[in-house]
């Protein structure tokens, strides 16, 4: 139980600053909105509407990228990263309290983005939100890490991009095609993967 | 408490630091002086665990025990004092945390600013509370990186205090004249 009211205390701290700074979630919000404002113009009327559903996870995706390049700003710029490493905690709890904090982030800015999708563009289905959510944990998980990963580099704003990009593609693949137990598997796969991996991430952070 | 032996440090062609050894017994002061640049932040970031020796090992207590503070006073600057406080005796696992931190608090002249934000602070005030975030788990060992840096008067007093209590200390400093008589151990970076 220590562990998870350690996680609760590392995403508690992460959404307090974000409730304070207000930097990341208008930025996503204002993201997303202005790339289906884009999309909605540059696609001519009657375009089918898996071609729409297709640029709705690439903007996804890219609103993620945008929250996820933010997630270790305050780690960065102030040193933190010295002081959670210190502590006595698991620093696997590190990871998963900031992934709970960027899902939430992420979850925000859907919130606002699947409506406008569907004002734009067409409607939304059970399946299509339920691939999103799913997604979600996927983008979270894998990219806490190389945000983490990204912190110690010295070309981070280009590391993480480089990094997550790719590793995103199975998302969208599965998200596009509604692939639920596919997205479900890249989740519990990478979520254990990177839940092992953020211990020697952040060792030489 | 800490021992390294032979220790070396380098970045790429640069070498920091090499050779260096240091066995501290329980209770010790040891002081680190030397210049700025010479090696003394990177030497306690080894020490302390958060950065690998390029040669040599550090045999140190676990990290429950061992409280470091930086050129940085390693706290959330958009968190109030206690909310920083709160945050790290739950990870330390302070017991009658609430007590403690009112008690750091009140002693390094904060508990009146407790509830408002760190970013609106002087540097001096971030230091404290730096030093209350170090204090707060009783570390039984302490690495201090300029400690008085932006320190005032009453400040450096309390910090002078704070020296007196029975703790294993290694502090890097390149002005020694105000802890040089607590040393027990000296290391000199050229």
């Amino acid at each position: 139980m220590t562990y998870f009211s350690d996680v609760a205390a590392l995403a508690r701290k992460d959404l307090l600053l974000e409730l304070r700074a207000k930097e990341t979630l208008p930025s996503m919000i204002l993201f997303v909105l202005a790339a289906l404002t884009i999309f909605h113009f540059a696609l001519p009327g009657g375009t089918a509407h898996k071609a729409a559903l297709g640029l709705l996870w690439a903007a996804l995706i890219f609103t993620a990228l945008l929250g996820l390049t933010r997630a270790f700003v305050a780690e960065r710029e102030q040193g933190m990263f010295d002081a959670l490493v210190l502590a006595p905690c698991d620093r696997s709890a590190i990871w998963l309290g900031k992934s709970i904090a960027v899902f939430a982030f992420i979850a925000c800015a859907e919130v606002v983005a699947l409506p406008a999708f569907a004002a734009f563009f067409s409607g939304i289905d059970g399946r299509t939100v339920a691939a999103v959510a799913l997604a979600d944990v996927g983008i979270c998980t894998v990219g806490t890490l190389f945000g983490a990963m990204a912190v110690a580099g010295r070309a981070r704003e280009l590391l993480l991009p480089l990094l997550f990009l790719p590793m995103a593609i199975p998302i969208v693949v599965g998200g596009v095609g509604g692939y639920l137990w596919f997205l479900a598997l890249y989740d519990a796969v990478f979520a254990l993967l990177a839940w092992a991996a953020f211990e020697y991430v952040v060792s030489e952070v | 408490m800490i021992a390294a032996l032979a220790l070396g440090m380098r970045f790429g062609d640069k070498r920091v630091f090499r050779d260096v050894s240091v066995d501290l017994a329980d209770g010790g002061f040891l002081l680190v002086t030397g210049p700025n640049g010479s090696g003394k932040t990177t030497l306690l970031r080894v020490l302390a665990g958060l950065t690998a020796p390029s040669q040599g090992e550090v045999e140190g207590p676990p990290r429950h025990t061992v409280g470091y503070l930086g050129h940085d006073p390693l706290v959330y600057r958009e968190l109030t004092p206690l909310e920083n406080l709160t945050l790290f005796g739950r990870l330390y696992r302070v017991p009658e945390r609430g007590e403690r931190i009112g008690m750091l608090l009140e002693r390094f002249g904060l508990w009146e600013v407790r509830n408002d934000r760190v970013s609106t602070f002087s540097r001096g005030m971030q230091q404290r509370l730096g030093l209350c975030r170090v204090l707060l788990h009783e570390p039984r060992l302490l690495l201090l990186d300029e400690p008085y840096n932006a320190l005032d008067a009453a400040g450096a007093e309390l910090l002078d205090g704070v020296f007196t209590e029975p703790r294993t200390w290694i502090v890097a400093t390149h002005e020694p004249r105000r802890v040089d008589r607590l040393a027990t151990d000296r290391l000199v970076f050229a």
